[in-house]
């Protein structure tokens, strides 16, 4: 049957098995636009600016492991997707970015929202294509989909030129993929699995790291297994965060700069790692040169080009972390490794998280963790990046698999709110807390006119202290106090829900967080919270910047959170 | 971390855009190509590029990782190790009189090279060899003036077995 090059990209969507689309209109997609209403089982999210168009799929992409996709128009419409597109690189993502680029005609000659986007997004995507001819599009929609959702997943663009999009040519999807040059190992290697086996029998402080490789790869209970079998402790990465039950009595905590003592003690302390579909993030590791001195260190990654680029393996295996763990875990024996677990309690016992300050002020950490204790750990988490960030992934305890969801590798400020959208939209019958930033919320506050149009149920937490706390945070530590421009003015963002006819309230008291975080979970649709904070809390633990990771400073004058 | 000359080759789809994909991976990592040859191999629809780029080893066998990553690329391989043979071509063009052509010539002679094209003031010398040859030839007729010079860069594959 003959089909235009439009109605070929939406027959590929809804092969693929595409729901929804985040998107926004423009000239070089208009004929795309024009053909979905052809395809009711498409939905179309209508964004406020391209930017949260792709932070929407990525949070639709990572709360439901499918590819999320987006859309924009050329030149402009797509350099706007490019953080989005950038962040689901960093965080291997699955992620479908089609752009329409100007008539073939005009393509390098400086036409009207012309810009060479393939070429931008070169380093940032998994692949891209430029479809040329109409009679490409069909296999390059299945492609695409393909790349963009196995072996390590990430993003893919596909710019279709407007005359492609109108040209008309016989349409036949194809039923599979042919492309010799793209290999996924997902096996680990044998001998590499049986040297990890000797290593694991016969450690005396093994260690765990988890990360996202993890969720991608859906090993749970693989990890779970490995974890219990030989009671070995584990600890996550910040996009490992949810991998292993929060109250699991092997779990503990976040590795990393702002990880917990006695996860980093681990750390330094062990004789073995574990790595775990992670890739060694500067952010994790703190100094590489001082990771870890004590232990040797398998990896499991499927991706080869990850071993050893940071942090040098003593064991590689390359291969989808499901697979290896299942093999692992039968060869691996029984073992209770007491005197470590009872160290690292010791340490956890030593090293508690802190809730700082005095009396009555209220605290950012102390309104995650009423979050937390409201929600039961029954919610998914989005975060915004710097300090909301942070104390989210300290203060909640993430019981179910796949509940963090936050921006690591790129850390784009403003990936909050779209996100949870997105994810709100890939799980409707969840509750999803955005937890903002003030600084970051408003690098895309305008999509809370995308919720508003959709009734998207998010609930809205503003950590909001009046400063980009983070980078506050830095110049209070190592730039003297010069707070140079961290300090915001910020509009009245009840006042901004409102104009938006989204339901808010502020809350400057401790006693009123929690009738607030109520009110929020009883009310059916949106709803914001604008919590005046503490303007000057930190983060602790922090790593300073070129320490290893046992150097970390902890809260001044601690004082031990009572539960 | 001492830097050291290797020389990669890759099997890549022969479309547009590919040189690109790895030039941008090299770029990336700041290192200098000394040289790229991009030609048609034994396989349809594949093209065979060999690079030279000097850098730490552990940083290259990095980068070689990601190539091998990149879905344009089929095989790539660091044979800086391995038995290789690696040839060159350049072309010379030479300034030449009555009196010196023949001296000219006969170098050419010593050295297997050929004489391609033959004018009143010049002679274009076309040679292939290692890298060693090229600069020993190019030292030997700089005395007569050399007008300009084309290299291809190295191309490279390794001895006996056959492989991508």
């Amino acid at each position: 049957m003959k089909k235009t090059g439009a109605q070929i990209l939406c027959e590929g969507l809804t092969r693929e098995g595409v729901e929804v689309i985040f998107g926004i209109l423009g000239g070089a997609v208009l004929s795309i636009y024009d053909t979905l209403p052809q395809y009711p089982q498409l939905r179309h999210i209508l964004v406020r600016h391209e930017q949260g168009a792709a932070h929407a799929a990525e949070g639709y992409a990572r709360v439901t492991n499918k590819a999320g996709v987006c859309i924009a128009t050329s030149g402009p419409g797509a350099t706007n997707l490019v953080t989005g597109i950038a962040d689901a690189y960093m965080d291997s993502v699955p992620m479908v970015a089609i752009t329409g680029q100007v008539a073939r005609p005009f393509i390098g000659k400086d036409a009207f929202q012309e810009a060479d986007i393939t070429g931008i997004t070169l380093p940032i995507t998994k692949y891209n294509y430029l479809v040329t001819d109409v009679a490409d599009l069909a296999k390059t929609v299945k492609e695409a989909f393909y790349i963009a959702q196995t072996g390590r997943p990430g993003p893919v663009l596909i710019d279709i030129p407007k005359d492609v999009q109108q040209e008309i040519t016989e349409f036949a999807y194809p039923e599979k993929v042919d492309l010799p040059s793209y290999k996924i190992i997902s096996q680990g290697h044998t001998a590499q699995i049986r040297r990890a086996v000797k290593f694991i029998n016969k450690a005396d402080r093994p260690l765990i790291i988890a990360g996202r490789g993890i969720t991608i790869s859906q090993a749970y209970d693989e990890l779970k297994e490995l974890a219990e079998k030989a009671q070995i402790p584990v600890v996550s990465t910040l996009l490992g965060l949810s991998s292993f039950p929060g109250r699991h009595i092997l779990n503990f905590g976040m590795l990393g700069m702002h990880g917990m003592a006695y996860a980093n003690l681990a750390v330094q302390t062990a004789d073995l790692i574990i790595a775990i579909g992670m890739r060694f993030d500067d952010r994790a590791t703190a100094n590489a040169g001082g990771f870890a001195p004590e232990a040797r260190i398998i990896h499991i990654d499927i991706d080869p080009a990850e071993i050893s680029k940071n942090v040098p393996a003593d064991v590689p295996i390359v291969g989808d972390v499901k697979a290896v763990l299942k093999v692992l875990n039968k060869e691996i024996e029984k073992a209770d490794h007491l005197e470590w677990v009872s160290q690292l309690e010791q340490w956890k016992y030593e090293h508690p998280l802190v809730e700082t300050g005095q009396g009555d002020k209220l605290l950012p950490e102390y309104v995650i963790r009423q979050i937390y204790e409201a929600t039961q750990g029954n919610a998914i988490v989005v975060t915004g990046v710097g300090q909301n960030q942070m104390w989210a992934a300290q203060y909640f305890t993430y019981t179910k698999p796949n509940s963090f969801i936050s921006a690591g590798g790129l850390g784009p400020m403003g990936f909050e709110l779209p996100a949870a959208i997105g994810a709100q939209i890939g799980h409707p019958e969840e509750t999803v807390w955005c937890i903002a930033g003030d600084g970051g919320f408003q690098m895309t506050i305008q999509e809370l006119g995308t919720i508003a149009q959709e009734n998207t149920a998010v609930k809205i937490a503003i950590i909001n202290n009046g400063y980009l706390g983070m980078v506050r945070q830095w110049q209070e530590l190592f730039y003297q106090r010069r707070y140079v421009d961290t300090k915001l003015r910020n509009p009245d963002f009840v006042k901004i829900a409102e104009a938006y006819d989204i339901s808010a309230i502020r809350v400057k008291h401790r006693d009123e967080v929690v009738s607030a975080i109520n009110k929020a979970m009883d009310h059916s649709g949106p709803f914001l919270i604008d919590f005046s904070v503490e303007p000057e809390e930190n983060v602790y633990p922090i790593v300073p910047p070129g320490e290893s990771l046992a150097r970390f400073l902890e809260i001044p004058k601690p004082e031990v959170l009572s539960k | 971390m001492f830097d050291t000359k290797h020389t990669l080759i890759a099997l890549v789809d022969d479309k547009p855009g590919v040189l690109n994909r790895i030039v941008s991976l090299l770029r990336r990592r700041s290192f200098n190509i000394q040289s790229l040859t991009v030609g048609g191999s034994e396989h349809p629809g594949l093209s065979r590029m060999t690079v030279v780029v000097a850098g730490d080893s552990a940083v290259v066998e990095q980068v070689r990782k990601q190539l091998d990553k990149l879905i344009s690329v089929v095989k790539v391989s660091d044979i800086t190790n391995e038995d290789m043979v690696a040839r060159e071509l350049a072309l010379i063009k030479v300034k030449a009189t009555a009196s010196t052509r023949s001296e000219i010539m006969q170098i050419v002679d010593i050295f297997r090279a050929n004489i391609v094209d033959v004018a009143l003031d010049s002679l274009t010398v076309e040679v292939t060899g290692d890298e060693s040859k090229m600069e020993s030839l190019i030292d030997l007729l700089r005395r007569f003036g050399i007008k300009q010079i084309n290299r291809t860069g190295r191309i490279a594959l390794t001895r006996g077995i056959t492989r991508d």
